[in-house]
């Protein structure tokens, strides 16, 4: 917790942040393009569902940024309500816009996944409802984190509805046990993998280059705001 | 049914929205460091 205050500095923050963004960015892109390369070309068709399985290498880390990116505002509002933290609000508005993104391509990438599997776009099912509803979720908070800065508010509204939005990861975890339907079970968990290391080997690197992209982006998202902050606060002490 | 066209789909959207998200991400933060160091001088 001490490491987590002293980074609530702005200042040190930035001394860890300029040279940390480009190692993640290019780390990333590196496992990325070795994760997609070998999904594409490495590993062998699923039994079952053929060539569409090679969908899972981009799908998988989308869902779990997506949820991902939502834990990470959890986490700043926490900080902003207890500690408040200076940064904790200018972190949860740079994941969001990325968490929602990840969100959609979450599911567009398994519409498309659906299509060959199925033999559907679109099932009203737990797990694509669950993870729709949290895309809705992601621009509800945009939207009213965009409008609490407007009137000048000090975030706490937005921080209450991130940690709320909170119960829905759960139910998106949990869809796939709850109600059966379309959407295959959980196929990674705690205890291990039902998919064989043949196919699974990849996503473990593109899961990695995904994250560390994301972490990238968040902080360059982190850094213009700082940046943004500072030119505004300067204008309205010349304009006083 | 031929699966390649799916899958080029969905790798070509994730790519392209990835991409577009690092270059004005990268931009918008190069373009406000660049104020902060104008407004230095």
């Amino acid at each position: 917790m001490p490491a987590l205050h002293a980074l609530a500095n702005p200042t040190r923050f930035l001394s860890i942040a300029r040279p940390l963004t480009p190692v993640l960015l290019w780390v990333g892109l590196v496992l990325l393009a070795i994760g997609a390369w070998a999904g594409l070309t490495q590993t062998p068709p699923d039994y079952l569902q053929g060539e569409s399985v090679r969908i899972l290498y981009v799908h998988v880390p989308s869902a779990w940024l997506g949820m991902g990116g939502w834990s990470g505002i959890a986490i700043a509002s926490l900080m902003l309500l207890v500690w408040r933290h200076p940064l904790a609000a200018i972190a949860a508005r740079a994941v969001a816009l990325p968490g929602a993104i990840f969100a959609a391509l979450c599911l567009i990438t398994g519409s498309i996944w659906g299509r060959p599997t199925w033999g559907t776009w679109w099932e009203w099912d737990g797990r694509l409802t669950s993870m729709l509803l949290l895309f809705f979720l992601y621009l509800a908070w945009i939207g009213l984190s965009r409008a609490d800065a407007e009137r000048g508010g000090d975030g706490r509204i937005p921080a209450i509805f991130g940690l709320a939005g909170t119960a829905l990861l759960p139910v998106i975890r949990y869809s796939v046990v709850w109600w059966r339907t379309l959407h295959q079970g959980p196929s990674i968990t705690v205890s291990g993998s039902s998919i064989d290391w043949a196919i699974l080997w990849p996503l473990w690197l593109t899961l990695a280059g995904f994250s560390l992209v994301f972490g990238a982006i968040v902080l360059m998202r982190m850094r213009a705001m700082l940046a943004e902050a500072r030119v505004e606060a300067r204008m309205r002490r010349m304009a006083a | 049914m031929n699966h390649w066209p799916f899958i080029i789909a969905a790798y070509g959207i994730v790519a392209a929205s990835m991409a577009l998200l690092i270059v004005i991400s990268w931009r918008t933060m190069r373009r406000a460091e660049r104020a902060v160091e104008d407004m230095r001088r």
